[in-house]
């Protein structure tokens, strides 16, 4: 019996159509369906939620897509070890832990735990909590070749073997297909407040310093900056309702600005209407991003920002970006735009140690099967 | 001439004779790491002054077909840089430039042989410090922090060297010098910097490194409660994390382990504990302030019969010293001992320790326990006696029998320590023969010939063999792309 169905119109990648869906359910389906599609050498991507499928470079080669949205749900939620063992598809929203979280904000609404880690998404309170690589500290796969690998476990200390999980988090599904991971998790906090302040771009430098010259530790440091305009900073601090009230103050003091428990609508969200772009910049050349005349907006407290890119002059803005971006020693990925736009960018920039992530990825699929084209170089 | 000397010949002309150790009794001196009872004497030591100098070294080795193993300060406890008799030892220590602070990037840039405490001393005139702080930091290098992805007393609230470092160069087991991550966050690609943290020296040799720096808690508040017994101790550490409060550490000690300490440093631990816990908590004041009273109360509440609260900077090294000086404390107690590094779900603890007990006295030989408690990582310390025939056989079956526990409740065989020369047999007890060789695929992929520190981690020799590519019609080659 073939473990998947034929494809419809809706199961494109990219703008390319696929052949065949399979949705398995567990880890043993999934290993079934890939050891049938290493004997019938289908080309695969994996989808989760569908919410960022137009990711990367269209695929050179599609046959077979691996839905996960039947592998969902918590395996295990050991509440006493701050852990949770989660499938792939689960939705990274509405996951209900109790007085727990997993400190990973989705940018995007209807991202699964699988898509969020394999794209290595992160939301504004990457500032206190780090990314997906950081929070992982286990996961299941099935290589390309069908069998099925565990790396890390269900501890958050744990120096056994190879890291893996970090290999596979942000490989955009070229290294085979992520069933399962296991996550450390945070208290909720109990109280948190948003402190704001608006100001113009050539301040925004100095008011950052500021906010780090406090030892108030907050959760997170946004920006949004419209493309013309002045340029609104945004501080959360969470804790308990002293400690709150008392950081909260202090942040009032040193922006002049005003505390808030209403999150602004652009908090968490991308700012990009078709083309988007992810910029990474030392700390310190932040401020270098504000004054390029596109809209610019996230986590200036790490330095990790989003690009919205006009389409009319999306190339010469992608250029100018990243050549700031690397000139200050970061880079700047183009992480969608449309087909004709994606034709004339280079969409990932300059990438360093391309050979080893070649041989990386000949080794776990040697066939090329796995999103053939959709990660940096070509892999 | 053997290969060694030839190889020995190629280098001192290359990098100079003050770089090259090959007299016999200076190379005794490298022939173990932190893990005394095994070992080796090196086949050649290289001292390079710079990353090219490591870079022709490893190409040397490579061209020769001899393997190498990187060393910092040697102190590592899994025998991780237990060198290779018929190989190269390429040590750090000429390697000890602090390259750049930069607290405006929230970075420093150093070389791998700088030790782990310089960082932290570098940073603080600027409201900084590196978090990672395992227990040999005074004299511990940042290149074997990254080779081991160490850890300390405080990653249960900041986590481990893995998360503290942006950015490496690395000598490839090819001998070629690449950049793995950088000074921004997020690097595009595949994150080869988190699957080098960590890799005990099988991926290559870290020749600079930049690390996050951490701006300074604005508060640091040090509580050392003493309980009746370990459970007590538990069900307090228990209590807190329920309570939703993530203290900068949690540690423990129980009775012979700080008999121990007393008998070393006299730390002046209250007496008549079953147990100690060390909790610390550390940022904003007014944050620190609301949770230390509840922290204190939880104590109370669990059975602490005695609660010392640091009153300045000195006590709270006081309440340190007892805990960081507890491995090698045990020396006072006892001729020989093993330093046990597993982890279980926090919550097992007390049941765990029970089992260890049981253990220990099936076995006649006494175990001290350390641990970091917070987050389920034990240090019991094997106590025994060489000179009495039978008993290091036994303390190596406790040993053992306590990692078989660890796996039991579904744990790691290590936390901190690594797997190295040590623990690579255990390495089948958690892993598949599947997820073993997953993870030699990664392996093979920086050094098919296996040169970088082999015998380590994998249980057994694995080759590598050819990677079976198949060019497609349409796929580009690498020659098209640049």
């Amino acid at each position: 019996m073939a473990l998947w169905t034929d494809a419809t119109d809706a199961d494109t990648v990219a703008g390319v159509p696929a052949r065949f869906v399979a949705a398995p359910a567990s880890t043993e389906e999934a290993a079934a369906v890939l050891r049938d599609a290493v004997r019938d050498d289908l080309a695969v991507v994996v989808r989760g939620g569908g919410t960022k499928l137009d990711w990367g470079m269209p695929p050179r080669r599609l046959d077979l897509i691996v839905d996960t949205r039947r592998l969902t749900g918590v395996v295990e939620h050991a509440a006493g070890d701050l852990i949770v063992v989660l499938r792939a598809g689960t939705p990274l929203d509405g996951l209900d832990l109790a007085g727990q979280q997993l400190a990973l904000d989705s940018p995007v609404p209807g991202a699964t735990v699988g898509g969020a880690v394999a794209t290595a998404t992160s939301g504004p309170r990457r500032q206190l909590y780090g990314t997906a690589r950081d929070l992982l500290i286990g996961m299941t796969v099935v290589r390309p070749d069908g069998r099925v690998a565990h790396a890390g476990g269900k501890v958050v200390k744990n120096v056994a073997g190879y890291d893996l999980g970090k290999l596979f988090t942000g490989s955009y599904g070229t290294l085979g297909l992520i069933t399962e991971c296991a996550f450390r998790l945070h208290p909720r906090p109990g109280v948190s407040a948003l402190v704001l302040r608006t100001a113009p771009a050539t301040e925004i430098g100095a008011l950052l310093a500021a906010v780090r010259a406090e030892q108030v530790v907050p959760s997170a440091v946004e920006i949004d900056a419209p493309a013309e305009g002045p340029v609104t900073l945004a501080v959360l601090v969470e804790g308990t309702a002293t400690g709150v009230r008392d950081r909260a103050a202090r942040l009032e003091k040193v922006l002049g600005g005003q505390a808030t428990d209403e999150f602004p609508s652009w908090w968490g969200r991308y700012p990009w209407d078709r083309v988007g772009m992810k910029l990474t910049v030392p700390l310190s050349h932040v401020p270098d991003l504000l004054t390029a005349g596109v809209a610019i907006r996230g986590s200036a407290g790490t330095g990790v920002l989003y690009a919205d890119a006009p389409v009319e002059s999306a190339p010469t803005v992608v250029e100018r970006l990243r050549a700031t971006a690397v000139r200050a020693g970061g880079h700047a990925v183009v992480l969608t735009a449309p087909q004709p736009v994606r034709e004339i960018v280079d969409m990932w920039g300059p990438v360093a140690g391309l050979t080893l992530m070649r041989r990386v990825k000949d080794r776990f699929d040697p066939g090329h099967r796995f999103a053939p084209g959709r990660f940096v170089g070509g892999i | 001439m053997t290969t060694l000397d030839v190889l020995a010949a190629r280098l001192r002309a290359e990098l100079g004779a003050d770089r090259i150790v090959n007299d016999r009794q200076e190379l005794r001196t490298y022939e173990c790491d932190g893990l005394a009872h095994y070992k080796v004497i090196p086949g050649l030591v290289v001292l390079p002054r710079d990353a090219a100098e490591c870079a022709r070294t490893v190409r040397a080795c490579v061209e020769a077909g001899v393997p190498f193993v990187a060393r910092g300060s040697g102190t590592g406890l899994s025998g991780g840089a237990l060198p290779h008799a018929e190989g190269v030892l390429i040590v750090t220590s000429k390697m000890r430039a602090i390259v750049e602070v930069a607290p405006d990037d929230e970075r420093a840039v150093v070389e791998p042989g700088v030790i782990n405490l310089h960082v932290t001393r570098a940073a603080t005139p600027h409201g900084y410090y590196y978090a990672p702080d395992p227990s040999s930091q005074q004299i511990c290098s940042i290149g074997g922090n990254v080779a081991e992805n160490s850890g300390g007393a405080h990653c249960l609230k900041y986590g481990f060297t893995t998360n503290h470092v942006t950015g490496a160069q690395v000598v490839t087991p090819d001998g070629e010098l690449v950049e793995l991550g950088g000074r921004a966050p997020d690097t595009p690609g595949y994150d080869l910097l988190g699957a080098f943290v960590g890799s005990e020296g099988t991926l290559g040799i870290a020749t600079r490194v930049t690390v996050r720096l951490t701006r300074l808690p604005e508060s640091v508040r040090t509580l050392l409660a003493a309980f009746p017994s370990t459970d007590q101790a538990g069900a307090a550490t228990s209590a807190i994390i329920a309570a939703g409060v993530v203290p900068a550490a949690i540690e423990m000690m129980d009775a012979l382990a700080i008999e121990a300490a007393e008998a070393a440093v006299a730390c002046g631990y209250p007496a008549g504990a079953g147990a100690v816990l060390i909790v610390e908590l550390d940022g904003p004041a007014a944050e620190v302030g609301a949770q230390f009273d509840q922290v204190t109360a939880l104590c109370e509440a669990n059975g602490a019969f005695e609660l010392r609260i640091a009153a300045d900077p000195a006590e709270r090294a006081l309440f340190w010293k007892g805990r960081k000086s507890a491995f090698a404390a045990v020396g006072r107690i006892s001729p020989d001992y093993i330093v046990q590094d597993g982890v279980i779900p926090r919550t097992a603890l007390p049941e765990v320790l029970h089992r260890i007990g049981e253990v220990s006295r099936a076995h006649g030989v006494r175990v001290a326990n350390v641990f970091h408690a917070g987050d389920g990582n034990l240090h019991p310390l094997v106590l025994f006696d060489d000179a009495v025939p039978g008993e290091a056989e036994r303390a190596e079956e406790v040993s053992g029998a306590i990692i078989d526990l660890c796996i039991e409740y579904g744990g790691s065989i290590t936390g901190e320590h690594g797997v190295g020369m040590d623990k690579a047999r255990y390495m089948p007890r958690m892993f598949t023969d599947d997820d073993l060789e997953t993870m030699h695929l990664l392996r093979c992929a920086f050094d098919p010939a296996g040169l970088a520190n082999p015998g380590k981690i994998f249980p057994t020799p694995r080759l590598c063999g050819e990677v079976p590519r198949r060019h497609r019609a349409g796929e580009p080659t690498p020659a098209d792309l640049f």
